[in-house]
């Protein structure tokens, strides 16, 4: 049975000219030009799509969600890196 | 199409780590969603990929009874949407699929379960499709009632479900409304195809209310589903907004369901059915259904069927690599 085993990729869809490529979810395929034929019948059939992407799911290097707070956290006591942090006097207008 | 409620959560297994058990119900308290590489108790894990794969399964064989009456619509506008609908259910059990696959299953092997005939899958699908008024009912009644269960999925406590279920959701709505129309236009056409409208009405009806499970006072696992947040109404609060939201629709069709019993209870606001033959339910679940056998045999051969196009796209991705491989 393991024979049968396709390679994983993950969709993304670019839904309207403009806007970013989306991730829309993943699905089996041999190659990549069956994926994103696969990709186009799956994920598109109401004009989802002004484009796709089709990426093999193993390229995907992901972070560890165990080491979320350690990567994250840290920005949240950096209050500084908001511009409402500063001060402005409402006369200067609009800045 | 649809995820039935089959009580069949995992008893607790093996001892867990309390702490990690601990935080991982906090954060599900807390609503946030649990995502693939997060700690999960290893029964949310069994539980989930039982769910989902059911419910993977029940969109594949539901293309069967609706298959069957393509060619036969009585217009190309119906077989369209049809051919559309049935296109639906199929997309929906890959994504169904997908997000099980995120649970450290393969597909692969879910489809050999479904094919050896241990896993389940929704009862509806046992049962036949014998005229076009089934087509409209279907649609209507077997499409509504997954609705019903579907919404509240979309904020279950797995995110790849819930994302799933949110696409599907989406998609669906149509499909209700096209069985609508098809019996609207039963009901206002001949005395005859009132007639099959009304019978088909008179078939589908029970089969449809056993949709979503045993009564709660017999769902004695539901209650671990619930905790989890993966299930948010008990089978019997799903039933009666089904009930309350289609009776209505019925006496617009002009047509009347097949139960002596169902009366209007003024002082709750709410329908209230007669007995369901659980019986019959059982039955069609242990596999006795009236297209139990036909369905599986439907599926197994068109997996065997297909074979050749699964060894003819492998063939070919193989080409590239050992050519590449023979130049180097």
């Amino acid at each position: 049975m393991s024979a049968d085993l396709s390679p994983l990729w993950e969709v993304f869809i670019r839904s309207r000219n403009g806007l970013a490529h989306r991730h829309a979810g993943s699905l089996h395929a041999t190659d990549a030009e069956m994926a994103l034929a696969a990709a186009r019948d799956l994920f598109t059939r109401r004009g989802e799509a002004a484009s796709l992407w089709v990426v093999p799911a193993a390229a995907i290097i992901a972070s560890d969600p165990a080491e979320a707070g350690m990567l994250f956290e840290p920005t949240g006591s950096k209050i500084y890196r908001h511009p409402t942090f500063y001060e402005v006097p409402e006369d200067v207008g609009h800045m | 199409m649809y995820t039935q409620a089959l009580n069949t959560a995992e008893a607790p297994g093996a001892p867990v780590d309390a702490a990690a058990a601990a935080r991982f119900q906090a954060r599900i308290d807390a609503e946030q969603r649990i995502e693939p590489r997060d700690f999960m108790p290893e029964a949310y894990r069994r539980t989930l990929i039982r769910q989902i794969s059911q419910h993977a399964h029940s969109e594949i064989v539901g293309m069967l009874p609706e298959g069957n009456w393509i060619t036969r619509a009585p217009s190309l506008r119906r077989k369209a949407a049809l051919l559309a609908k049935v296109q639906d259910e199929g997309g929906h059990g890959l994504y169904l699929y997908a997000a099980a696959e995120t649970l450290g299953v393969a597909r692969e092997a879910l489809v050999d379960q479904l094919l050896a005939g241990v896993a389940k899958y929704s009862s509806i699908f046992n049962y036949p499709t014998l005229t076009w008024a089934d087509i409209g009912a279907i649609g209507w009644l077997v499409d509504g009632a997954a609705i019903m269960n579907q919404i509240p999925l979309c904020r279950c406590s797995y995110g790849p479900y819930a994302r799933a279920m949110i696409r599907i959701c989406k998609e669906e709505s149509f499909h209700q409304r096209q069985g609508f129309e098809i019996m609207l236009t039963l009901c206002r056409g001949t005395p005859a195809q009132k007639a099959m409208a009304q019978d088909a009405l008179d078939r589908w009806w029970w089969p449809v209310l056993m949709m979503f499970g045993p009564p709660d006072a017999q769902s004695q696992h539901s209650q671990t589903s619930t905790r989890w947040k993966i299930k948010r109404f008990s089978n019997d609060e799903l039933r009666q907004k089904f009930l309350d939201a289609t009776v209505p629709q019925a006496r617009f069709l002009g047509l009347t369901p097949p139960d002596p019993a169902l009366a209007f209870d003024a002082e709750t606001g709410h329908w209230r059915a007669g007995p369901i033959d659980w019986a019959e339910f059982e039955a069609v679940l242990a596999g006795n259904g009236p297209c139990n056998r036909e369905r599986l045999e439907a599926r197994r051969r068109a997996h065997e069927d297909g074979a050749w196009v699964r060894d003819a796209a492998r063939a070919h991705a193989e080409k590239p690599r050992a050519t590449k491989a023979q130049a180097a």
